[in-house]
């Protein structure tokens, strides 16, 4: 088949073994995420533990309304990236825009409500280092907290924002039928990452948001 | 000191035998097993040399049994400088009770002590042997580290919380004080010595100079100008606890836990009062951070310390 | 003596190989040959190699006197960060993964490149950018943290440029994580028919286990350093505790990345070990399985040791013992492969070609480095050695008598593959014996400095210490020579040296199956293994 001897890359054998290595390394690329994460999972921790009163202050001062919608918000997200890579394996190319589409849709969703939260804290004073002054009686290190939260909240936004990117070029792909039946390993790909960073949010929601004693 | 060179340092504290006892067996044992790795080095590299261009070597066999060996027999080994090092390890984190406590406080770039007696000196500490002394010590900035090398001690002392280090001098001398976590610009400056005496030469050296309070009484004064017995009573009518026979006692917090009232903890009820609130009482304390200096800190800690409760003296004497 | 054969048939340099296929800058800038990216290193952390290595010879200089000769304390202290990060971030760390390992692990499991080249050429321009952002913190004005980054010192009290030097780290922290996803990926997909795994050379399992430690440990000093940033810029306080956090947490997530970054600066150097030795004594390696898993073994007990540099940090007595037990479980694996390697050379024919000569030069400072750790994972020893000297001298003699023994040994036994072109052996053999009598004179006396207890990062010290600082940096100048010599002659023989054949040690290994310097895509045909590696001619005992 020329075709897929085109779309091998030279220093592969056949194009099963590059989707195998592409996998592959997504898979090892997420181990590094999964340490880079727990790095900062093992901080909050140790702090929730050293200054619990603290910490459950602070989590009674974020919204858990926008932070539940926008749980759902991702799930849903996830489904239609599910969706996308089932469309990309039966080579439904109008489904896959659709569903590509759709997912880049739900994640401007989260990154505007996330966007409005973040309004919300600076409005109440609540950004450490550069305006911390809520109102009324709080505890010593409720800053902490919100350092916390800022960071881990912060470089989750950021991965979405470098997955609507990848989800772009994927469209952009799409579009050019670059992908077959046969040939798709970059949406199956881009849909691991996806899926990823949707569950680092599951975490980061209870951890954040939940516990407590709300 | 004695100038010129000499190969191991001197030994001047009760632990300081121990260190080199294990010190001298880790040579041994570490030393006859570098030697004769270089040594079959040696000899094969001489004996199997090419010979010749084409030369084809032996079959070797690999016994299973070689292999057992090099892994137990050294690990064994291990095992006892393990635990060795662990015995030691555990005489140096466990004073001995009623060791003499003199309180150390580091900066950028020079260490500042006070002895109970109130006597207050800079980068030198004077101390008498053959007894334990206890040094309690915290950092006013970044982490800095206390080390006497003629002792075979050392600790980070570290900002906001208390580190503790101890020792027993057994030659009179003038040994180093070196601070040994780089702490910045004139790390190699932040050092000093430690001045061993006779026990009769220490009481003199003690007595001479200025009669300042003692930390006891200087914590008393700090105690009552900060307004500290307006709300904490002797006898526990106030709106705080009373602290008499509070040091080393078990504190009951709202929430059910239960912690140990150690230097660490007293030193964090005055500067975040409501990390954590006494069971049956309310967060009303204001917070001190800012406004006492590590070392007034350390001398309402000696205060508070000397509170014995009325039973535990009876017990005690 | 010598195994070298030099190949005199014109067309054997003739042959259109991966140096002359293209020509000009461009053509190397935007390669994603694997070979000409191990090039690019190479040329790159040759740099870092000396900038660093000027500092330190800076250092020597100014401790030649107990009050400093050269320079104020605060400009030693910028010069041991310097030369501290430089030569961990920037040299140890790349060197072998990334100049060996980018030109061999593809040769040496038969395949054309490594899984993603074109990552590949970008984990080089990462590193690139990363050294530039290290330099212009050089440049501006310096760095004085020390290359631990110590907070609260480094987030809250040093006045130097402290965010430029963490950015560089963080961002060259992104090219070892690429390096290391690329090895792991082209190990396991890409394998030549018939190279099982326990048919892989040594230098294949070392890389492995160092890219594992890359995955897993590079991400956990990245957020690390961005919190030490962030700190620093918006005094959020999670390390300082003035603003509430816990100086103790920093060193826990930093020596959770740092000590097993020490196994990826000595672990390659191990499996450049085993290549050596079994070449140049012509024998199959003593033990292999034991010498390959206990490259995995370093790597995942390497995890779980670090709190040893934390023995008098205060965190509690029970952690240092476990830390310490621990400790001395590691240490296992490396004395087997030093037993293996020793093994390895009974009844050998063994040759004292140059890079034979760095081989047994590593065993011997390898094992002297490895010794002294012994002392140091004792606790009641530690917590007076700890932060003196005798530290200083037990990781150099590990990654200096160690590790970059071995790249040096690595290199020249590589060098007629990847130029071509041979160098002087007696030259080769003089700079190697250079090196070692250098090294050892200028480290062996600072483990007595520090059982004397002589604090490191010290700008001045006390006059009793002074003899033995001036050995040590008498040996730095021999050592600072030794590491001249090969520069300048490897330079000379990419002109002038004579032709390489296609295997000039008559090595096993499919690298040298393919001519010298090999085409672009390696292999002509992509070889069928079907032998064990290191399967050198025997012949059976003679029955006496």
């Amino acid at each position: 088949m020329p075709e897929e001897l085109a779309a091998t890359a030279h220093q592969f054998e056949d194009l099963a073994q590059q989707h195998e290595a592409d996998e592959l390394g997504m898979w090892v690329f997420l181990g590094t995420e999964v340490m880079f994460f727990g790095g900062l999972f093992l901080g909050y921790t140790v702090y929730r533990h050293v200054y619990f009163g603290a910490f459950e202050a602070g989590s009674h001062l974020l919204d858990l309304l926008l932070g539940a919608v926008n749980t759902s918000v991702l799930i849903a997200s996830s489904f239609t990236m599910a969706l996308s890579v089932y469309a990309a394996q039966k080579g439904r190319k109008k489904t896959l825009i659709t569903c590509l589409i759709l997912t880049m849709i739900l994640g401007s969703v989260f990154l505007g409500i996330k966007g409005v939260e973040y309004g919300q804290k600076f409005h109440h004073h609540l950004v450490p280092g550069y305006d911390f002054n809520p109102e009324g009686n709080f505890p010593a290190h409720m800053s902490l907290y919100f350092s916390f939260y800022f960071i881990m909240t912060g470089m989750h936004a950021l991965h979405m924002i470098v997955g609507e990117g990848l989800l772009l070029v994927v469209l952009i792909l799409a579009a050019k039928n670059r992908f077959t039946a046969a040939h798709h390993a970059t949406v199956e790909v881009v849909g691991i990452y996806w899926h990823f960073v949707d569950i680092i949010w599951i975490f980061l929601f209870p951890l954040l948001y939940l516990i407590g004693g709300r | 000191m004695q100038p010129g060179f000499s190969l191991s340092p001197e030994q001047a504290s009760t632990i300081a035998p121990h260190v080199d006892h294990l010190f001298y067996f880790l040579t041994g044992v570490t030393g006859f097993f570098a030697i004769l790795v270089f040594m079959l080095i040696f000899v094969f590299a001489i004996k199997y040399r090419r010979r010749s261009e084409d030369e084809i070597p032996v079959k070797v066999h690999e016994p299973m049994a070689l292999e057992t060996a090099w892994i137990g027999i050294p690990f064994g080994l291990m095992l006892i400088m393990f635990g060795w090092g662990a015995w030691i390890y555990y005489q140096d984190y466990n004073p001995p009770a009623g060791a003499f406590e003199v309180f150390v406080v580091g900066k950028q770039w020079m260490w500042k002590l006070q002895h109970p007696e109130g006597k207050r000196e800079i980068n030198e500490l004077h101390v008498p042997i053959g007894v334990p002394i206890k040094l309690v010590m915290t950092s006013q900035d970044v982490i800095h580290d206390f080390f006497i090398p003629a002792f075979r001690v050392k600790q980070d002392v570290l900002p906001g919380r208390y580190t503790e280090l101890w020792f027993k001098a057994t030659k009179p001398g003038r040994y180093h004080l070196f601070c040994a976590q780089y702490c910045g610009t004139d790390h190699a400056h932040m050092g000093g010595w430690i001045v061993v005496m006779e026990p009769r030469e220490y009481q003199r050296w003690l007595s001479g100079g200025e009669a300042g309070e003692t930390m006891e009484q200087a914590g008393r004064r700090l105690f009552q100008q900060y307004a500290c017995t307006s709300c904490h009573f002797e006898d526990n009518t106030g709106r705080c606890p009373s602290l008499r026979g509070l040091y080393h006692s078990q504190v009951k917090l709202v929430g059910g836990q239960t912690v140990t009232a150690d230097e660490n903890y007293i030193r964090e009820s005055i500067l975040d009062p409501n990390a954590k609130i006494v069971a049956g009482y309310s967060p009303v304390m204001p917070t001190f951070k800012g406004q006492i200096s590590e070392e007034g800190i350390l001398q309402i800690i000696a205060y508070i310390k000397s509170l014995k409760s009325p039973e535990r003296m009876s017990a005690g004497k | 003596m010598s195994s070298l054969t030099v190949d005199e048939a014109p067309q054997a340099a003739s042959h259109v190989h991966y140096l002359n296929v293209k020509f000009g800058v461009k053509s190397w800038l935007f390669t994603t040959d694997h070979k000409r990216i191990a090039l690019l290193y190479l040329a790159s952390i040759t740099f870092f190699f000396f900038v660093g290595g000027a500092a330190a010879v800076l250092m020597r200089l100014h401790l030649l006197t107990p009050g400093g000769l050269l320079v104020e304390p605060a400009t030693y202290n910028k010069l041991f960060t310097v030369h501290g990060i430089l030569m961990v971030f920037f040299f140890l760390i790349p060197a072998i993964p990334a100049v060996l390992g980018n030109f061999l692990v593809p040769m040496m499991i038969g395949a054309r490149d490594l899984a993603f080249p074109k990552l590949n050429l970008l984990s080089w321009y990462v590193y690139i950018l990363g050294g530039l952002f290290t330099l212009y913190a050089v440049v501006a004005g310096g760095v004085d943290t020390g290359w631990t980054f110590y907070t609260p010192y480094s987030s809250t009290y040093s006045n130097s440029h402290v965010i430029a030097a963490a950015l560089g780290i963080f961002i060259t922290g992104f090219s070892s994580i690429l390096t290391g996803l690329n090895f792991i990926v082209t190990i396991h997909k890409m394998r030549a028919p018939g190279l099982t795994w326990f048919r892989l050379p040594l230098f294949i399992w070392a890389i492995y286990a160092t890219s594992i430690i890359f995955i897993l440990g590079t991400p956990v000093l990245a957020i690390t350093i961005v919190l030490v940033a962030l700190e620093r810029l918006f005094h959020i306080g999670v390390f300082d505790p003035a603003l509430g956090g816990d100086p103790i947490l920093f060193q826990h997530m930093f020596w959770f990345y740092s000590h097993p970054a020490v196994y990826i600066m000595i672990l390659p150097g191990m499996g450049v070990e085993s290549e050596l030795i079994t070449c140049f004594s012509r024998k199959k390696i003593f033990g292999y399985k034991f010498v390959a898993m206990s490259s995995l073994g370093i790597a995942l007990l390497g995890f779980l040791v670090w709190g040893h540099h934390m023995f008098v940090s205060g965190q509690s007595m029970y952690a240092g013992m476990v830390f310490s037990i621990l400790s001395y479980l590691v240490a296992v694996p490396s004395a087997v492969k030093v037993f293996n390697w020793t093994a390895t050379l009974y009844k050998g024919s063994i040759s004292y070609d140059a890079p034979m000569l760095y081989a047994l030069g590593f065993i011997g400072l390898f094992t002297m480095g490895g010794v002294t750790g012994m002392f140091l994972a004792s606790l009641g020893v530690n917590v007076h050695v700890h932060d003196t000297y005798f530290v200083i001298a037990h990781f150099h003699y590990i990654m200096v008598g160690g590790m970059v023994m071995a790249y040096l040994g690595g290199i020249h036994f590589w060098w007629p593959k990847i130029s071509g072109r041979m160098y002087p052996q007696g030259w080769a053999r003089f700079a190697a014996l250079v090196i070692f009598v250098g090294f050892n004179l200028t480290f062996f006396p600072q483990y007595i400095l520090g059982f004397l207890g002589m604090p490191r990062r010290y700008a001045v010290y006390p006059a009793e210490f002074q003899v033995l600082n001036v050995m040590s940096s008498a040996g730095a100048s021999i050592l600072g020579v030794g590491y001249l010599i090969p520069l300048i002659y490897f330079i000379w023989s990419m002109r002038y040296g004579p032709v390489a054949s296609a295997n000039p040690w008559n090595a096993k290994g499919l690298e040298w199956q393919t001519p010298s310097p090999p085409p672009t895509e390696n292999f002509e045909e992509i070889p069928v293994v079907t032998e064990e590696a290191y399967d050198y001619p025997v012949r059976e005992a003679q029955v006496a």
